[in-house]
């Protein structure tokens, strides 16, 4: 018998078992393959939610439920703490002893925050006057504080890139100045963004374009901003070049670490805790029968849901080819497609991958949308409200989305004559052949 | 694309970063990190670059500022005091190793 055992059943590892155990339907009633997942807990936290919850829009309660039932019959469900993972004996550790043998390993234990490691952020003041919310426990006791704080300086300050959903920061002071408009109150309350970046985001004309965003909103950005220490009682955010940046409200997100059994697995992953995965197979490099996806992996694209669903699909079928003992196909092309709140009822969406950065555009269907790329639209917004139901029903399920492929599709996107992205400049390695095929799909 | 370095013909990116590490020299390094503004290359300016450099060579991948502030013995302050902006980034470019994974 094969046994596939999956470690986290958050989204990634959620929709990894749902699509294993419809790839491998006939052998696990035959008894030839075995699908077991594992978690520490029986929380699913809607993590897209958490974004809502500060703002009154969605209570906590509309962003959890239980793991479980989320993976669907057939998969084991072992609820424990991984100590770590003995990629020589083919075999993870529990605390407590228990062991868990493998054929082939998923590792889809996501990312957590570290606010420990910044100086003072979890001192005097953490959860008074500084937050976070990218914990449930986060984004409830922001809420509560919003809800009765009576104005001054409010600062989202992110810590250090990589983060989860690198939009979050940027959405939610979008919807700061909406909730404080809508309270009458916004001309008591300054917002100021300070984050590492040289920009608004990541990639060139993104980055202008929520820059302007920024700017008609009247949010202050402080880019360039590596913060090394806060001062809560002060209310003083610190560089490490020592700048300062005040606040009364600081809502941070700190810095993000991969799970903490990565660091006690030897060769597993990377001194933030993130595995080593190759960019295009996600095949983990400590071993061939270890693979990686979602936030759990070090691939240079975004650390989001769209992105565990769209290496999914890629994964299934290379484990697939793995399990077959054939050659693994190298299809992962980084695409990450994102909703971004941008208040009064509007939203943005962006489409992208390794090589090519947001565009403009109309998104699934060329022309038509009915989405729009780069553009603030109403239908935009309830777009990223219907995804809650999406999420529930289609993403974990492990379905295919209706046309939209797991590799981007230029269709629609008005790219001008924009230079494609050099790879080596995300991926910040040598240079490597990215174009298996689908070029005609490209340049479409 | 191809760019003359302290009169060495190397591959570089964009930005400027060397795409073959085995390309480099300390002559590179000083002459990448004059353009960058920083006159003079110390001991405790090497230090961090070699530190880099080795780290990237034997892992395939660049240091997190964290782990450089940690490891190379020269805490982050003073790393960036040494390599304004981004010291990752800057010590980096001058050790001749490409540029960091960075974030998407």
């Amino acid at each position: 018998m094969k046994r596939i055992l999956i470690l986290g059943a958050g989204t990634a590892g959620t929709i990894m078992a749902n699509r294993l155990r419809k790839l491998y339907k006939r052998e696990m009633k035959a008894g030839s393959m075995e699908i077991t997942i594992v978690d520490q807990d029986d929380r699913h936290v809607y993590q897209p939610g958490l974004l809502f919850v500060p703002f009154g829009i969605y209570s906590p309660e509309d962003c959890v439920r239980p793991r479980r039932p989320q993976v669907k019959g057939g998969v084991r469900y072992v609820t424990g703490a991984i100590d770590r993972v003995e990629a020589d004996e083919d075999r993870v550790y529990l605390e407590g002893g228990k062991t868990l043998d493998y054929d082939l390993l998923v590792v889809a234990t996501g990312t957590e925050i570290a606010p420990q490691e910044t100086e003072g952020l979890t001192g005097a003041g953490w959860n008074e006057k500084m937050f976070d919310f990218y914990t449930l426990e986060g984004a409830t006791r922001l809420a509560e504080a919003l809800e009765k704080w009576e104005g001054g300086r409010l600062v989202v300050n992110i810590v250090e890139m990589p983060i989860k959903c690198p939009i979050a920061p940027l959405e939610f002071v979008f919807l700061a100045d909406w909730y404080f408009t809508k309270k009458g109150m916004r001309d008591k309350v300054e917002l100021a963004l300070a984050t590492p970046l040289d920009g608004a985001f990541t990639r060139p004309i993104a980055s202008k374009a929520f820059g302007d965003l920024l700017d008609r909103k009247g949010v202050e950005l402080v880019p360039d901003f590596n913060a090394g220490e806060v001062d809560g009682p002060e209310g003083k955010l610190k560089s490490w070049d020592e700048r300062e940046v005040d606040f009364d409200l600081l809502v941070s997100i700190p810095l993000h670490m991969g799970a903490e059994y990565v660091s006690r697995s030897p060769g597993l992953g990377d001194d933030m805790n993130f595995v080593f995965t190759d960019p295009n197979t996600l095949q983990a490099k400590r071993k061939e029968n270890i693979f990686a996806l979602g936030d759990a992996t070090n691939v240079p694209t975004s650390k989001a849901g769209s992105v565990a669903h769209f290496e999914a699909e890629v994964l299934e079928q290379n484990i697939r080819r793995y399990m077959a003992g054939e050659p693994l196909a190298e299809e992962f092309d980084g695409h990450a497609n994102c909703f971004i709140e941008t208040g009064h009822n509007k939203a943005v969406l962006i489409d992208f991958n390794y090589d090519v950065e947001p565009l403009p555009g109309k998104f699934p269907i060329a022309g038509v949308g009915p989405l729009s790329l780069l553009k603030e639209t109403r239908f935009n917004h309830w777009g990223k409200l219907a995804f809650k139901w999406v999420y529930w029903n289609m993403l974990l399920p492990g379905m295919d989305m209706p046309a939209v492929p797991a590799r981007m599709s230029m269709r629609g996107k008005k790219h001008g004559d924009l230079p494609k992205l050099q790879r080596h400049d995300v991926l910040g390695g040598s240079p490597t052949n990215n174009d298996n095929g689908d070029e005609a799909n490209k340049v479409a | 694309m191809t760019a003359t370095i302290a009169g060495v013909a190397v591959e570089v990116d964009g930005d400027g970063f060397l795409q073959k590490p085995e390309q480099w020299n300390r002559e590179i390094g000083a002459e990448i990190a004059r353009e960058a503004g920083i006159a003079e290359m110390t001991d405790k300016h090497w230090q961090v670059v070699e530190f880099m450099r080795n780290q990237y060579l034997e892992t395939g991948s660049a240091p997190s500022i964290r782990s450089l502030g940690k490891e190379s013995g020269v805490p982050i302050k003073e790393l960036y005091q040494l390599f304004p902006k981004g010291p990752a980034k800057l010590a980096a470019k001058i050790g001749g190793i490409p540029k960091p994974r960075g974030c998407i």
